[in-house]
């Protein structure tokens, strides 16, 4: 504790110190957790007006994507990769850096893996392989990154824009990327070639989870240990909560900014590797998943903390695998899914002002 | 209206405009003010004393709707009257100039005095530059409405802050240390404003460290302590008191003892005087609503304080900036220990032994959400011993925070407290703490000591004296010429971007300084 450290002449200490937090942390849950109870009424509703049982898909939602073996499987393997896209998200947005290019950073980077890996396994061992990959798409999503991030630390153009423009360009070059070069011959519908099953990432011990999952925890743990405890961290952080101080303190403001961007994008373009080289093994024509804006709201609500966005991200795979069991089952559109997700963020927004406005409103 | 009759009545009977009841405001770990009473009436300027952490901005918050008390109730014309925010002091007819700008930065002036006007009303420009024009000019204060705000020096944000809190016709002016980036001229013309608006039946309350100031302009002084009130003095008494005595009994209330020695001292020149900071010609081209640098020259040599005098936003901060390396420069030449720092950057200027004080506390001198113990070290981030192989080491920063917040009596609840949550004078006393540390040869001082109560300010200036006894080169930017002649070897005179003229400090020094402040010959 650092409380003792006062210098001798400050006012008394408020004996009420210690309670008040533990109050703290009740009141934190309450305006976490409320919300997503009222948003599951409130999505019951939209539900409703779909002539949808909403009790009966919440609970075709939780026994799909998480009580049923398989199902929760599946939401652990769906993890795997929302994890890595995470990491980079929390990178990017601590130091004030709104890549919003996840999509397509995560595109190129599952391509170029989709299209090497299963070349580089006819000529190197298999982890050999399995790690080119991985370096291919991480540096093929870092050069997407490349302009946005230029554009900011040198002409200060917003990157919001930029890099929402590169990932247009980056998910619609992926696509063509697909059907004209990385081909697969031997097939007729439009796909890259496929990684065999064997030459994936193993699997864990007896399951179908991907050890994907283990690389994105290790990952997103790393990272936020790496912006909490190290000076790179929190120089990272110095940007982004006052990049005029950082200036003054004598950051290298814009090179700061480029690693930043190499950094998130590097990390949400291992994320598109992990995806093809451990669960998906090729890419279709027009597949884009559309993880990068599913994260970017789970970011928020863990509120840039790196535990707490792998409680979220679960949360979010429940959702996506129970989803799609949903969709397919009670013939709710998949998108469903992503409602859901904003309106969580909404009425989390909502909370925090009553919240503000209750504290006010008790002073006076 | 109570308007003119009011001034003749005998004190006690003037008219309370507000009247707080045994108010107590608690924040985590401190009680900032503790079951203050406090009257303020029409007619009157109250001025509000207390050392750097007593609770006056605290109280302010409280009047102007920021904060609501903890406990005890505020009166307004003799009723009960929670204020709830800030628009509803506004309504209340209290008008605020905060310690710290509240001007958004990336408006105009006139955007900013048009602010808080209904919405759905298109501001009437022209009308707002007739009116603004008739506050500012017998004030003597010089405002460009279509400046943005970010490119104003911060005594002329302060200047628009206190135009825009007189537009409002209030019945009650708050000033938080407005005075503390006003020349001694424009320090007088306020006090003769405040003059004038308590005659006309409206009430000031003026929170000032200047004791001289207090007594001059005030006809009621309150001191805090610690959060509570200790003491109050009327205006039968003030007036009966020379102004000597005053200031004494003052001090006493606020630090319980005697001020010590605030005279003039100038430190003695080390044998090796050599010149370590030259400036050559430095140039830094006009932007379009801010000053640029002509043709800048000078030497400081070791152990020496060279002042730099003049009214602010003639281009001090243009120079503080460039000379530190955050400020592109467009010709000339800084040679530091017979380095040339050309082309260098914040960084590297700062490894070679130049430190830079900002007067910009909040704006880029803290991460105000930070804790204090990271503010300390936000230049030495990554370095030995505080970070090792890159990472924290947070034993190692809490022990060095613990000597510096000790050592610079920095009040905190907590080395962990955000630093922004710290009083006005406790974030410059990190601020100080930090500039101070190991390997520094040249200083550059911009208005070091702007915030601190006397106590502290006395100390820190002894700190800059000894800072230059150690033989470095001190450069002290300040518009305050009381401060720069009691320490200053030399003082140079800054004017819409040129060096006017250099005086060496002694008899009648100030007068020189004076004129040339006004464009005389000195
Ligand atoms: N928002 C806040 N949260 C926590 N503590 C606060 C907050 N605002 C003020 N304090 C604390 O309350 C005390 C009084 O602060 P205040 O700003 O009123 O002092 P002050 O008299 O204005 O001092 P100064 O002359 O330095 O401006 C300080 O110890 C400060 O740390
Ligand atoms: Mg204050």
């Amino acid at each position: 504790m650092s409380g003792d450290a006062t210098s001798a002449s400050a006012t008394p200490l408020d004996a009420s110190g210690g309670g008040g937090s533990a109050r703290d942390i009740g009141r934190r849950l309450l305006i976490t957790l409320g919300p997503i109870v009222v948003s599951l009424v409130l999505a019951g509703c939209v539900l409703l007006v779909l002539g949808i049982n909403p009790l009966a898909y919440y609970g075709y939602v939780v026994d799909r994507g998480l009580l049923s073996p398989l199902g929760l499987q599946q939401t652990l393997t769906r993890m795997a990769p929302l994890l890595f896209l995470a990491a980079g998200l929390i990178v990017a947005f601590r130091a004030g850096m709104w890549n919003l290019g996840g999509d397509g950073q995560f595109l190129l980077g599952a391509v170029t893996a989709a299209a090497s890996a299963p070349l580089l396994v006819q000529v190197l061992p298999g982890w050999l392989t399995l790690v080119a990959a991985f370096v291919i798409a991480t540096v093929v999503a870092m050069i997407w990154s490349l302009i946005p991030a230029l554009l900011r630390a040198y002409q200060g153009v917003n990157e919001i824009i930029t890099t929402l423009m590169m990932s247009f360009l980056g998910v619609s070059l992926a696509n063509v990327l697909v059907k004209l070069v990385f081909l697969d011959p031997a097939t007729t519908v439009p796909q890259t070639r496929t990684l065999p099953v064997e030459d994936r990432l193993p699997r864990l011990f007896e399951t179908t989870v991907t050890s994907g999952l283990l690389f994105g925890l290790v990952t997103i743990i790393a990272v936020h240990l790496m912006m909490t405890r190290t000076a790179f961290g929190l120089k990272l952080r110095v940007v982004g909560a006052n990049p005029r101080a950082a200036v003054h303190a004598g950051l290298n403001v814009p090179l700061l900014t480029v690693t930043v961007f190499a950094l998130s994008a590097g990390l949400i373009g291992m994320g598109g590797a992990v995806d093809i080289v451990g669960i998906q093994g090729n890419v279709r024509a027009d597949w884009n998943p559309a993880y990068g804006l599913a994260v970017i709201p789970v970011v928020f609500l863990a509120r840039m903390n790196g535990f707490a966005a792998i409680g979220f991200v679960f949360l979010l795979s429940v959702l996506s695998i129970g989803g799609e069991s949903a969709a397919r089952r009670l013939g709710v559109p998949q998108n469903f899914t992503m409602v859901l997700v904003s309106i969580v963020l909404i009425t989390l927004a909502v909370a925090e002002y009553l919240d503000h406005r209750f504290n006010q409103a008790r002073r006076a | 209206m109570p308007g003119m009759q009011t001034t003749t009545k005998p004190p006690e009977m003037r008219q309370a405009i507000v009247t707080l009841d045994g108010v107590t405001k608690r924040f985590p770990g401190i009680i900032a003010n503790d079951r203050v009473d406090l009257v303020i009436r029409a007619g009157e300027v109250h001025v509000l004393l207390g050392e750097n952490g007593a609770g006056k901005s605290t109280l302010i918050g409280m009047l102007s709707g920021l904060q609501q008390p903890d406990e005890g109730r505020i009166l307004i014309d003799g009723k009960a009257m929670p204020i709830r925010s800030p628009s509803h002091a506004l309504s209340l007819g209290i008008g605020t100039v905060f310690q710290h700008n509240m001007l958004v930065p990336s408006l105009t002036v006139a955007e900013n005095l048009a602010l808080g006007g209904k919405w759905w009303q298109k501001p009437r420009l022209g009308e707002l530059a007739a009116r603004v024009d008739e506050i500012a000019r017998p004030l003597g204060i010089n405002i460009n409405l279509d400046a943005v705000v970010s490119d104003l020096s911060l005594g002329e944000q302060q200047q628009v802050e206190i135009v825009r809190a007189l537009l409002r016709n209030s019945r009650l002016l708050i000033l938080d240390e407005a005075t503390s980036m006003l020349t001694p001229q424009g320090i007088a013309e306020l006090g003769a404003l405040m003059r004038r608006l308590v005659e006309r039946g409206l009430a000031v309350v003026f929170i000032t460290h200047k004791l001289g100031e207090a007594a001059e302009f005030g006809d009621r002084v309150s001191v805090l302590k610690l959060g509570r009130k200790v003491g109050e003095i009327g205006p039968d008494r003030l007036r009966s008191l020379e102004h000597d005595e005053l200031v004494d009994e003052i001090v006493s209330k606020m630090f319980g003892r005697n001020a010590g020695d605030g005279a003039i001292s100038i430190p003695d020149r080390p044998a090796n005087d050599e010149a370590l900071l030259a400036v050559r010609d430095l140039r830094v081209l006009p932007g379009k609503d801010t000053s640029g640098l002509e043709a800048i020259s000078f030497m400081v040599g070791r152990g020496e304080i060279l002042g730099v005098a003049g009214i602010d936003g003639n281009g001090q901060k243009q120079l503080a900036e460039a000379l530190a390396g955050q400020r592109r420069t467009d010709g000339g030449s800084v040679t530091l220990a017979g380095r040339s720092l050309d082309g260098l950057d914040v960084g590297k200027r700062r490894e070679l032994g130049l430190r830079y004080l900002t007067d910009d506390r909040l704006g880029e001198g803290t991460v105000g959400t930070f804790p204090v113990s990271i503010n300390y070290f936000l230049k030495q981030i990554g370095e030995p011993p505080f970070w090792r192989s890159g990472i924290e080491h947070s034993r190692e920063i809490n022990t060095h925070a613990r000597d510096l917040t000790r050592q610079f009596d920095v009040r905190t609840p907590s080395l962990s407290t955000p630093v922004g949550r710290l009083s006005g004078g406790n974030i410059q006393k990190v601020l100080i703490a930090r500039e101070l540390a190991e390997g520094a040869r040249a200083v550059i001082f911009n208005k070091p000591t702007y915030g601190l109560d006397l106590a502290n300010t006395q100390a820190t200036r002894q700190r800059i004296r000894d800072v230059a006894g150690q033989g470095l080169a001190v450069l002290l930017i300040s518009t305050d010429l009381e401060e720069l002649l009691s320490m200053c070897h030399r003082i140079a005179v800054m004017s819409q971007g040129r060096l006017v003229g250099t005086i060496a400090n002694g008899a009648g020094a100030g007068e020189r300084v004076g004129r040339l402040m006004i464009g005389l010959a000195a």
